[in-house]
């Protein structure tokens, strides 16, 4: 019997119980979705059952204090997700192999900071992160060039990119002034004449030439760059580097290595310079700001004397190589949402400010927005670093920055081009060997 | 002549001519203390059986097939037949690589023998201090190799160097040298460095070979008139080679193979001068991804090895068959 059969007196229209709680329930959940960001502000829990890890590998940041941000948000991102985020920290030169080696056994990190292009070379294990990414991007001003070619690819982020490593020539103003120079030259050739008068004085610029990852590589691609010189066509097949430019490169670069440059940087590594300039056997080398930040604490007379500048214009304009790092979520991971969660969390407005403020200019940030940051202008010494990101290029330029720009790389094509020219082979034929490698790998 | 009959057990393996039948035959034959013998055995081995394969043999494999594929991380790969290998062939800096590892194999062993032998004569000739000499003496092959060669890195560092300072001071050098950075300079600073570190191995084993050697042999050599030099050459070397020839064939074995000490020093620099089979595999599987191709690079070195390895087990052979003769 009805209930309407039942009692005939009641006049109110009766709605089914179902339909009622349906609607209860969806707008519940659109409420929800609304208020995550309340949600975690409020420090409520979450979606995620107690005991889910969230494992994030990323390098041994150069920065102590940068680290130590960054585990404080993690710790905070743990408590209000209910959640326990491990990050582990390794050595720079061991990510890409950590990241190998996961991708071969299908577990371990669930996001994994990968450098430079490595998203290109691990495409096919990365998930696809644009949501995230795109979503930063819109907030934040949009990404420069570098990062986005270094982390997407057919229109789908591979990773999110978190910061690049900024670069800049590292001179001792001192010295310079006594050379006669009040400022650091803005071309090439100005760039040589004050490192005769430098070396002269037995304070000579310092380069390395060697095979480590940052410094020769970021030399020798900038130099290339600027005198006209490129490896590939945007076609990605054909190799031009005999084509344009580069032998001008070359041919300069041999000539200021005598006129100006300590000769010991055949076998110098990425922290040779370093050590050199803060012990004064340099008067200029190309660097982030780490020599800056290390002399501020140890090495005061440094310290005051020191200044930067940007790299100066060739024949074909100013450009850099940049290192950068971008945080990629492995398709093996078993808690893609809460990364890609934890990696908007980090990268929002609130957390990377305080992150890339305590960096000091030494990291770069992907996002247009933070050029008007006050950590530029904090120090003066350092404010010529937020303009690095606009001209820097990917490796393999101009095609895009794939396998085969990272095998170019990886067998140091570019600098030992560089390296045997300064060694006595005429540069026209480490030209034609570098080339020739370069065909063997594009496949031409 | 009478004919000498031999039981097939009391032979070694070798020349018995075992056959799996007459193996099985053995079996079933056997009393039950040689089963339980046996089985002990068996499970003695089985571990190190377990763990060789685990860790050496499926590798192995393993490595051979990816060598045949176009494997790259995260991908599976398939079969390409020895293109990997061909396409080493016409890479001029594996042919670099190659070169060196030959190169800087035969220079390290050889000087390695050479002053391990005066070492371990030294040794065997101390009147005191001898547990404390020899122990300090192996110091450099206990360290580990990666912070041996980082301190290397910075003895040798052009601007920081602690022998070019010690060079100068004693007048040997005007100007400094800068060993890493080179092409020949920095080969000789990777094998001085190798050798620095593998010749307490050399000089540790011989020193137990020349324990060995029968002190009245040497007498007699000297009554007989000998110099110090004809005993060491006449006498002493001829009774110490099989213990040198297998020394210096696992040096061989261990040194092509050496990663560590060329990619901590020189990462393969400048301009592939030290580059060796393993340091170049590794830049080829992890820095571009491509793990057929480094797995081909590392396998290059199989052919010399395994020839390297049966010279040896041919050797010790013709060493125990020698003392088997009726």
């Amino acid at each position: 019997m009805s209930a309407k059969a039942a009692n005939p007196s009641r006049k109110t229209p009766q709605i089914p119980r179902r339909v009622v709680l349906k609607g209860a329930a969806s707008l519940a959940s659109a409420a929800v979705l609304d208020l995550i960001p309340e949600i975690l502000r409020a420090a409520q829990a979450p979606a995620y059952l107690k005991g889910t890890k969230l494992h994030f590998l990323q390098w041994l940041n150069f920065l102590p204090a940068a680290d130590k941000v960054f585990l404080e948000q993690t710790a905070e991102f743990s408590k209000q997700m209910g959640v326990e985020v491990q990050v582990e920290r390794i050595g720079m030169n061991d990510v890409r192999t950590r990241a190998a080696a996961a991708i071969s056994a299908r577990s371990g990190p669930d996001i994994i900071l990968l450098d430079n292009n490595s998203p290109h070379l691990f495409a096919d294990s990365l998930v696809d992160v644009s949501e995230v990414a795109e979503a930063i991007g819109k907030e934040q001003g949009g990404y420069y060039a570098l990062s986005q070619a270094n982390a997407c690819a057919g229109g789908h982020w591979l990773a999110v990119p978190q910061h690049a490593l900024s670069t800049g020539w590292n001179y001792r103003e001192d010295w310079l002034k006594e050379a006669g120079y009040t400022e650091f030259p803005d071309t090439w050739e100005g760039f040589r004449e004050m490192g005769k008068k430098l070396k002269a004085a037995g304070r000579p610029i310092g380069q390395a030439f060697g095979h480590s990852e940052n410094d020769p590589n970021t030399y020798c691609y900038s130099l290339l760059w600027g005198f006209g010189g490129y490896e590939v066509e945007k076609d990605g097949k054909r190799v031009v580097l005999d084509k344009k430019g580069t032998l001008e490169a070359v041919k300069f670069n041999t000539a200021i290595w005598k006129e100006c440059f300590d000769e010991g940087g055949l076998s110098w590594d990425d922290s040779s310079n370093n050590r050199a300039f803060l012990a004064g056997s340099l008067s200029v080398t190309l660097n982030g700001p780490s020599i800056y930040l290390v002399a501020r604490d140890k090495f005061p007379e440094v310290y005051h004397a020191m200044n930067h500048a940007p790299q100066p214009k060739g024949p074909a304009g100013r450009f850099y190589f940049l290192p950068t790092r971008s945080a990629a979520v492995m398709k093996y991971s078993q808690n893609q949402k809460l990364a890609k969660e934890f990696i908007r969390w980090y990268m929002a407005k609130a957390q990377y400010g305080k992150w890339f403020g305590v960096c000091e200019t030494f990291m770069v940030a992907p996002t247009k927005m933070w050029y008007g940051d006050p950590v530029w202008t904090k120090d003066p010494k350092l404010t010529m670093f937020r303009d690095v990101m606009k001209d820097a290029r990917a490796i393999g330029y101009a095609g895009p920055p794939g396998r085969k720009a990272s095998e170019s790389m990886a067998k140091y094509i570019i600098v030992d081009m560089f390296a045997k020219a300064i060694q006595g082979t005429p540069p026209e034929e480490s030209l034609a060997w570098a080339a020739g490698e370069l065909k063997k790998i594009y496949g031409a | 002549m009478a004919e000498v009959r031999h039981n097939a057990s009391s032979l070694p393996l070798s020349r018995s001519g075992l056959s799996v039948a007459s193996w099985l035959r053995r079996l079933r034959t056997a009393s039950a203390t040689e089963r339980r013998e046996w089985l002990l055995a068996f499970c003695l081995l089985l571990p190190a059986a377990v763990m060789l394969s685990l860790f050496m043999a499926y590798p192995f494999v393993r490595g051979i097939w990816l060598s045949l594929t176009n494997t790259v991380v995260g991908q599976v790969g398939t079969f390409i037949g020895l293109q990997n290998y061909v396409i080493l062939w016409h890479d001029d800096i594996f042919r670099r690589a190659a070169a060196n590892t030959f190169i800087y194999t035969a220079v390290a062993t050889i000087l390695k023998l050479a002053l391990g032998m005066v070492v371990a004569l030294m040794m065997n000739n101390l009147l005191g201090f001898k547990r404390i000499l020899r122990a300090s003496m192996l110091l450099p092959w206990i360290v580990p190799t990666v912070l041996s060669a980082l301190a290397w890195k910075w003895m040798i560092d052009p601007t920081f160097s602690i022998l070019n300072w010690i060079m100068y001071q004693l007048g040997v050098i005007r100007f400094r040298v800068d060993w890493l950075g080179g092409p020949v300079t920095a080969m000789v600073s990777v094998i001085l460095v190798n050798v620095w570190r593998g010749m307490p191995f050399f000089a540790i084993t011989l020193l137990a070979g020349l324990q060995t050697v029968n002190p009245e042999v040497l007498e007699a050599a000297t009554i007989d008139g000998a110099t110090a030099l004809q005993r060491f050459w006449k006498v002493t070397w001829p009774l110490m080679m099989p213990i040198t020839m297998v020394v210096v064939l696992f040096s061989v074995v261990m040194t092509f193979a050496d990663f560590q000490l060329v990619y901590i020093l020189t990462g393969g620099g400048p301009t592939n001068s030290t580059h060796l089979f393993a340091t170049y595999a590794y830049q080829l599987s992890i820095a571009t991804a491509k793990l057929g191709e480094g797995a081909a690079a590392s396998l290059a070195m199989f052919p010399f090895l395994f020839l390297v390895v049966l010279f040896q087990l041919w050797y010790v052979r013709c060493g125990e068959g020698g003392k088997g003769e009726a």
